[in-house]
């Protein structure tokens, strides 16, 4: 929460109308819907988080945020990674329009290094693939892909059609395994845009891809043995995974694998060599922290390197985790260093940016996590909500047991993991995570979006267009965050929009760096007065009113 | 041109009862186009004397767009034209989307055209209208007319009531009628009266009492339609009756879907001769 000396002076009445606010956008819709709504549209209370209703099915109409399953699968989850051909089993349009869209970079590590995501491979399925089916259209695509790239992995990633006339991608897979042969490892999702009610239900189906299909195939340890972890739901937008590489080199900590950001095949494969799991985005990646941990017992915590306190944070974490002098020692070097830096640029900014008003409406996480960047910034965040959280995401993890499984949860498969009987290792003893949690360290552990909200400040989960436009004409935020679909409509209403999916041109956003450029870009945004012109002259002129006379 | 479109349970007999009534329609000078709608492509084997047809979607995959409509149509049984859409093998790709891709190409070949001098066109679907694909005949501008073929047995009454609904759907935004049931007879106890009976209460007529003969099963071996094997059989004649019944047909209407209890009161009540 923001420190109170930053607070817009008249932020307790603002706050204390958003009662009445979501009352009145409630009554302006049909009664059913009315009612479903309502049950999405909360004010938050972090002492005593209320229940939310989320990932339920969109009202039709409503304009949702949302994405598809087959978005969550192959733009999210396994997009970033680069030595993976991603084929896309479908008409031209999904594989296409998810070509470079979100901005994840890599850097391959030398020349000999393959760097797929520049390419967009598809089956194009005409008609005639869908009359009589596409399986021989894949394999033929398949075929070519290897012969022409000859990467060490494929993957296959279903468009709705292919649910519909029962193409077995699965079984095209292993065919295509055997017939190639050379190690290589090819494997399918069956991640049909319709399977969830959003991106989401893609997270989830990846998660479990990975699991079986990636994680622990090599044992080798590679690099130091000391400090090695793995950080989840890290996507490398804009760069934020090359700032983040850089802060953890320079504490010497050894990341093993980032799930997925600027990501190999090797280091999934390798992932299971660490000894910590840190989860970023813990809508999208949850699942592969969980089965890692009951797998080969490695344990995880939630972190939060987006924000420069937020990243210092997690380096302490990490030094505590493992319990190391020299490593602390590290840690606070590189965070003092670190920090002034971000102090000198933060010092100048925030008297320009401080009392002004965010409203975040993004992702599954990302409302959450940049809300500290906002607090370094001095500006108050007075509603918020993802397009695709759980009600975990929004009320804490303890609130899991209590969540009900409908019909289209129960569509996406759940895999049942195991102890790996010869690979499963507790990295800490009981006593030693008894004693760790006694110093305050949470594993397993996320308490949502509305710990960190101001009491009776809105938490809105799918946001419709309707509110989102409500929300604007009444409350005149200074700058509103979410996506490319949103942007347009939120400029010409005169408030700037800040894409937290792809950061526009901006970013990286993640670390101490990425925490600068994120200072800059939002006070150039909140400070600039063209949002004040964006009125064509005549659209402020009185109108003239006249009459025929005949 | 009138427009048939002829459905009923997998296995009653449509494509054997379409061919024999076509075989009596051209008889009475009639020029009638026969579009074959199942994958197995065996609508127009009495009429052709064999399988000897390349099917729509077939020739669609080999040839690619440049098709003509010599391609995919062959003349039969005294120059009936004859075509079979075709689909994928059983158990692969949509076989539904194919049969709505075979007919809007038939469409765009000039199959229906004025030129052609069709009195009727037949379309011989599969088994029940299980999803948008196998509804294509019955959409809009294509069958006005529908003839069920079905038996007094239990399932092939029910599906002829799912086939009504379908019809009934169609029919309040479309100009798609019932014609009438045809019954193919399974020699069942009271099976005339029956489903005279059930015709009554869906609205409509049976047109037609098909009894059983094995000359049928004689034609079909020998790859010929009754007419055509042996024209003089009395079976022959039951078929020639049927045509004319369907020349002559004036009663067209929306169908009225039995509930399920409806239709299990009904075979109590004709089903058991007691």
């Amino acid at each position: 929460m923001v420190n109170e000396t930053d607070k817009p002076k008249d932020a307790e009445a603002l706050i204390a109308g958003l009662q009445e606010f979501r009352d009145e956008v409630i009554t302006k819709y049909p009664k059913k819907i009315g009612k479903k709504r309502a049950k999405s549209i909360i004010l938050s209370d972090a002492e005593n988080p209320p229940q939310i209703q989320a990932n339920v099915r969109t009202v039709p109409g409503i304009i949702t945020q949302r994405g598809c399953t087959y978005a969550g699968c192959k733009g999210v989850v396994l997009g970033p990674t680069r030595d993976i051909v991603n084929i896309t089993h479908g008409p031209i349009g999904c594989g296409f329009y998810s070509w470079l869209t979100r901005r994840n970079q890599t850097k391959p590590v030398d020349e000999n290094d393959s760097n797929f995501i520049p390419y967009c491979f598809s089956t194009d399925m005409q008609d005639s693939n869908i009359v009589f089916g596409g399986e021989e259209k894949l394999k033929q695509a398949i075929r070519e892909a290897y012969e022409l790239f000859h990467p060490k992995a494929i993957a296959i990633f279903s468009t709705c059609p292919v649910g519909l006339i029962g193409d077995d991608v699965h079984r095209v897979a292993r065919h295509m395994t055997e017939e190639i042969g050379n190690g290589i490892n090819i494997f399918g999702f069956s991640c049909e845009g319709y399977r969830g009610v959003s991106q989401s239900a893609g997270h989830h189906i990846a998660n479990n891809g990975l699991f079986k299909n990636l994680i622990g195939r090599d044992d080798e340890v590679r690099g130091s043995l000391k400090y090695r972890v793995n950080l989840l739901g890290e996507y490398n937008i804009g760069g934020d995974a090359f700032e983040l590489d850089r802060v953890m080199e320079k504490c010497g900590i050894n990341l093993v694998a980032t799930f997925s950001g600027n990501s190999s095949i090797q280091k999934f494969e390798n992932a299971h060599t660490a000894d910590l799991n840190m989860v970023m985005c813990h809508r999208s990646i949850n699942y592969v922290a969980e089965m890692m941990e009951t797998a080969f017992g490695i344990p995880w915590i939630k972190v939060q390197p987006i924000g420069a306190h937020s990243t210092a944070k997690m380096l302490r974490k990490i030094a505590q985790y493992f319990g190391d002098k020299e490593l602390s020692v590290r840690v606070e070097e590189v965070i003092e260093e670190e920090m002034k830096a971000v102090e000198a640029v933060r010092a100048k900014i925030h008297p320009r940016t401080k009392g002004k008003l965010a409203m975040l409406f993004v992702g599954g996480s990302r409302a959450h996590h940049y809300q500290d960047l906002f607090e370094e910034l001095g500006m108050t965040t007075i509603a918020a909500g993802y397009e695709f959280g759980h009600r975990d995401d929004y009320e804490g993890r303890r609130v899991i047991p209590t969540i009900q499984i409908d019909a289209d949860s129960r569509n996406i498969e759940e895999i049942t993991v195991s102890k790996d009987e010869t690979r499963y290792n507790p990295r800490k003893t009981e006593e030693e995570m008894k004693a760790l949690e006694a110093e305050g360290m949470e594993f397993n552990e996320y308490h949502g979006l509305m710990a960190q909200m101001e009491k009776g400040t809105l938490v809105i989960d799918d946001l419709s267009h309707y509110e989102m436009d409500m929300l604007i004409e009444k409350y005149h935020p200074d700058v509103f965050c979410a996506g490319i679909k949103e942007k347009f409509c939120v400029q010409k209403m005169g408030i700037p929009l800040k894409q937290l999916h792809n950061y526009d041109v901006g970013g990286p956003y993640a670390g101490f760096k990425g925490a600068i450029n994120f200072y800059k870009d939002i006070e150039q945004m909140v400070c600039a007065s063209i949002w004040k012109e964006i009125k064509a002259p005549w659209e402020n002129e009185d109108y003239v009113e006249a009459q025929f006379v005949f | 041109m009138r427009k048939i479109a002829i459905y009923g349970k997998g296995g009653i007999g449509k494509s054997t009862t379409t061919q024999n009534t076509v075989a009596g329609l051209v008889e009475m000078g009639r020029k009638v186009m026969v579009v074959g709608c199942d994958p197995k492509a065996d609508s127009t084997r009495l009429l052709l004397h064999g399988l000897a047809q390349k099917t729509v979607l077939d020739t669609l995959r080999d040839e690619g767009e440049d098709v003509e409509l010599e391609d995919v149509m062959k003349a039969g049984f005294k120059n009936t034209s004859c075509v079979e859409s075709g689909g994928p093998e059983p158990g692969v790709g949509c076989a539904g989307r194919g049969i709505i891709t075979s007919i809007n190409l038939l469409e765009q070949l000039g199959a229906y055209d004025a030129d052609k001098e069709l009195d009727y066109v037949f379309y011989d679907v599969l088994g029940d209208v299980v999803c948008g694909g196998f509804a294509m005949p019955i959409r809009d501008g294509k069958a006005q007319e529908v003839y069920i073929v079905c038996s007094g047995e239990m399932m092939a009454m029910y599906a002829a009531n799912n086939i009504c609904k379908s019809i009934s759907k169609f029919g309040k935004v479309g100009d798609v009628r019932l014609g009438g049931l045809i019954c193919n007879s399974r020699k069942v106890d009271n099976e005339a009266n029956m489903i005279e009976e059930f015709a009554k209460k869906l609205g409509t007529q049976m047109i037609h009492f098909v009894p059983r003969d094995n000359m049928v099963q004689h034609a079909e071996i020998n790859r010929k339609t009754v007419i055509d094997h042996a024209p003089e059989h009395p079976q022959a004649n039951e078929y020639r009756t049927l045509a004319k019944k369907i020349d002559e047909n004036k009663m067209h209407v929306i169908p009225t879907p039995l509930q399920m209890q409806e239709l299990e009161d009904l075979l109590v009540g004709f089903g058991i001769l007691n």
